[in-house]
């Protein structure tokens, strides 16, 4: 696997957005012609080298491609955004759209995300050292494909509207999250390992959520079923499992009602 | 203005009878002419080419509300497809709900220069106006929909004639109307009480009045008036299985009346996206093409003309005022739903919708749509739309034409079929060999149209003394041809004139013309009644005054196209 490495050299008077910032985009490119790619400040398009430096070799296909950058990205979106092979490694904090809509390869980041992180990722996986913001692997406003497929792992605390109609995959926060999570939900599964607030699970259909803390309110369209043992990312105990969202509509698989399951972690 | 001569291009055109022959068009002053009466022109060399009159549309959703609430509630609809202005071109966005530019520019590549909106509820006939006037290019005219209006509700329940055609010509006034629309007779008012009109002859609540009757009493009004476009129907029970039968009793409720026109039409009734209107079956699962009876019906009736509205399989954005049919397809999908009621006048809904490959049901929408235009013994009577954006993007036209003049393509379409031996088993498409020519296209796309809206004396043509609407496109048709290349060349207009003024030139849009609006001005004897019950109902019912309401001055139709009508008798 060949390395680019990219370096900003020059903060936006507004935000950059760098959809060009991928294995795919890159790929069997020059130096030059890396540099060249298209960037966009606004209303106003730029090269890619107008505000970073461009240095190493890219691989010959996305899979063969690792991209490294490096700098204060906090005023730079869409990094990775569509990849579908490779490597991208952020060493700082990024702004919005880190993933969207990625299908593969995987993405790293050393620090934190703003919001739209994993937006309709359909595949892939996406590694956030740091906090994420609001709309961690959710859908684009206005959008029902939310997370497809693919991973999503949080060392940090995610904010809010986490996994909206979130269809498939998983996600893993190890800290805190804030409101909202799993609305609209039709598949996947979330894990948070801290504590969550309240409405987890709105209008949820279908999927999984599970909470290994607090949880401040529990929706009212969610009822307790039981108590079960399990294991959940690692982590074996005893969850109580909550059913809903009851005023949604809801699939049957062999005559019995399939719903959204919240499982909060019981502790002693 | 300047003068134009196409030179050698392969002409198809309708109105003069040219099929694919070889014919020099003139343009002068906005018009065709005579060849002998250009003297200075500039010349267009359209050897090799196809060259046709403008397209014209005549039912299509572009402007207005419920257009505008799908590009409001559909932000994922224009995600990926903005363009930057540039040039004299300016910035355009959305797919199956794109901007007011990007309307007009994309009409523009296909050839087109007429496009009728096709259900302008009058109460937003102001809103409706403002996005017409910010489409540029084209020449459109707006159908307010009359089919669930409480004054013709009342006036045809005691068949009131002379009254419902007064309020029409007074209405249309109102709104800058160009034609009568009905959608749903009396099943979008059932719909305000939670309730629907499956056939004709199912009562609306309070009303008390059938759809059977509202047909026939607009039909009867319509021709009372004597306007340019017969009455334009929407049935009731569009898009469920089975409703073959209601579109096949809606069409009888026009036999016997006779149009009374002077625009040159032959119809008095206009049945539009007739393939949502042509299923067999009692369920989803046995759902099956009835495009033989429904062809049956209009191949031996030829005082009707209808539409397409074809399946073209994209991911598109529902709407129309048949506001119970739209929470019915919410139920089926689950996608959002947005819902209106339009006060004493209508409603409307909006749905997102998939037409999948992969689904079997999508496949037999798709051959249904084809069918009825291969089954057409009169291209002059059956024409090409996708219901914009109801069946799909009118981008697609291109690609319907591939179809339907191509076995080939349309045997690629049924191997991209997930269900494809289902499909083929429901429906009649994989038997007909037909393939239509360019004459037949020119007459479903031009010349038809313009003669059943009642502007053969404008467009569909290119007989001198007709607009100068005139496309050329990059396609030979005496030398042979992949499918995709048909599709290719019309989707992308080499040269386009509207009006005598060139929009395209080599494939870039290099004017945004002169845009005007069409509407009917209807003279009828005084009726003190039904002027009366305007202003009743306006300070009883309205939420605004009758000087809120009407469509006028220059800030609203700022280069409008009046079509005088004198009903008075």
């Amino acid at each position: 696997m060949e390395t680019v490495t990219l370096t900003i050299k020059d903060q936006p008077g507004l935000f950059l957005e760098a959809d060009t910032i991928t294995p795919d985009a890159v790929a069997g490119k020059k130096t030059e012609e890396i540099t060249a790619l298209p960037v966009y400040v606004g209303r106003e398009e730029h090269r890619l080298g107008d505000y970073f430096e461009v240095s190493g070799k890219a691989g010959a296909t996305p899979a063969e491609t690792k991209i490294v950058v490096n700098g204060d990205l906090s005023r730079v979106k869409y990094i990775g955004m569509k990849m579908t092979a490779g490597e991208v490694v952020v060493n700082s904090n990024a702004d919005m759209y880190v993933g969207a809509w990625m299908q593969g390869g995987k993405i790293t980041v050393n620090g934190n995300v703003d919001a739209f992180a994993g937006t309709g990722m359909k595949g892939g996986e996406i590694t956030i050292k740091g906090n994420a913001g609001n709309y961690l692997g959710a859908a684009y406003r206005g959008d029902w494909r939310g997370m497809q497929a693919g991973k999503i792992t949080v060392t940090g605390n995610a904010g809010s509207d986490l996994g909206t109609f979130m269809n498939g995959g998983e996600i893993v926060v190890g800290g805190d999250v804030d409101v909202h999570v799993g609305t609209h939900a039709e598949g996947g599964k979330i894990v948070i390992k801290g504590n969550a607030k309240r409405r987890l699970g709105g209008q949820m259909v279908e999927g999984e959520i599970y909470v290994f803390g607090d949880i401040d309110l529990m929706m009212p369209g969610f009822v307790y079923r039981e108590d079960v043992d399990i294991e959940v990312d690692g982590t074996k105990g005893r969850f109580a499992l909550y059913e809903g969202d009851l005023g949604e509509r809801h699939r049957k698989r062999k005559g019995q009602m399939i719903y959204g399951k919240l499982y909060q972690q019981i502790r002693a | 203005m300047a003068e134009y001569l196409i030179k050698n291009g392969f002409v198809f055109d309708p109105v003069l009878g040219i099929k694919g022959d070889k014919a020099d068009i003139a343009i002068k002053d906005g018009k065709i002419v005579e060849t002998t009466a250009v003297k200075n022109p500039k010349i267009i060399d359209a050897t090799g080419k196809t060259v046709m009159a403008g397209g014209v549309d005549i039912h299509a959703h572009v402007a207005g509300p419920k257009v505008n609430i799908g590009r409001n509630f559909r932000p994922e609809d224009k995600l990926f497809g903005y363009k930057a202005g540039k040039g004299i071109e300016r910035m355009q966005g959305g797919f199956s709900v794109p901007t007011t530019i990007r309307t007009g520019y994309n009409y523009a590549r296909m050839g087109y220069t007429t496009v009728m909106e096709a259900a302008m509820p009058p109460l937003y006939a102001r809103h409706t106006h403002e996005e017409m006037q910010a489409t540029p290019i084209l020449d459109q005219g707006a159908y307010p929909v009359f089919g669930n209006n409480w004054f013709v509700l009342e006036y045809l329940k005691n068949h009131e004639i002379e009254n419902a055609a007064a309020y029409i010509a007074w209405l249309l006034r109102a709104t800058k109307g160009y034609a009568v629309k009905v959608v749903n007779p009396g099943g979008t008012e059932a719909w305000a009480w939670g309730l629907n009109c499956d056939n004709v002859h199912d009562p609306v609540p309070y009303f008390d009045i059938t759809p059977a009757q509202i047909i026939k009493g607009l039909i009867e009004a319509n021709e009372y008036l004597g306007l340019p476009h017969s009455m334009h129907m929407h049935a009731n029970n569009l898009g469920n299985p089975g409703n073959y039968t209601t579109t096949l009793d809606s069409f009888k409720l026009s036999e016997g009346i006779k149009p009374n026109s002077k625009f040159g039409r032959d119809q008095v009734m206009h049945h539009t996206h007739v393939q949502f209107h042509s299923y067999g079956g009692d369920s989803w699962a046995n759902v099956e093409s009835k495009a033989k009876d429904i062809m049956g019906y209009v191949n031996s009736h030829d005082n009707i003309t209808i539409d397409m509205g074809q399946v073209t399989l994209d991911e598109t954005t529902t709407m129309t005022a048949d506001g119970p049919f739209e929470h019915h397809l919410t139920e089926l999908n689950h996608l959002k739903w947005a819902n209106a009621d339009v006060e004493l006048e209508t409603g409307s809904g909006v749905v997102p919708y998939i037409y999948s490959p992969n689904i079997k049901v999508c496949g037999i929408q798709w051959a249904i749509g084809l069918e009825l235009a291969l089954l057409a013994k009169d291209s002059m009577r059956v024409f090409m739309t996708t219901d914009h954006p109801n069946a799909g993007p009118f981008i697609r036209y291109p690609r319907i034409m591939k179809w339907l003049m191509s076995t080939e393509a349309r045997e690629q379409q049924f191997d991209a079929f997930k269900y494809k031996d289902k499909v083929i088993d429901a429906t009649n498409l994989a038997g007909i060999d037909r393939e239509l020519d360019l004459f037949e296209i020119a007459q479903m796309t031009r010349a038809g149209p313009a003669k059943s809206l009642g502007l053969a004396h404008m467009y569909g043509g290119l007989a001198p003394g007709l607009e100068g609407d005139v496309a050329i496109f990059d396609f030979n048709p005496n030398e042979p041809y992949a499918p995709d290349d048909i599709e290719k060349a019309f989707g992308g207009a080499e040269h386009l004139f509207k009006t005598g003024v060139q929009i395209i030139s080599d494939h870039e849009i290099v004017s945004n013309g002169n845009k005007r609006t069409l509407w009917v001005n209807a003279k009828v004897n005084d009726n003190p009644q039904v002027m009366r019950d305007v202003k009743e109902k306006f300070l009883r019912y309205y939420t605004v005054t009758l000087n809120n309401y009407e469509v006028s001055g220059h800030h609203y139709v700022p280069n409008p196209y009046v079509i005088e009508v004198d009903a008075t008798q």
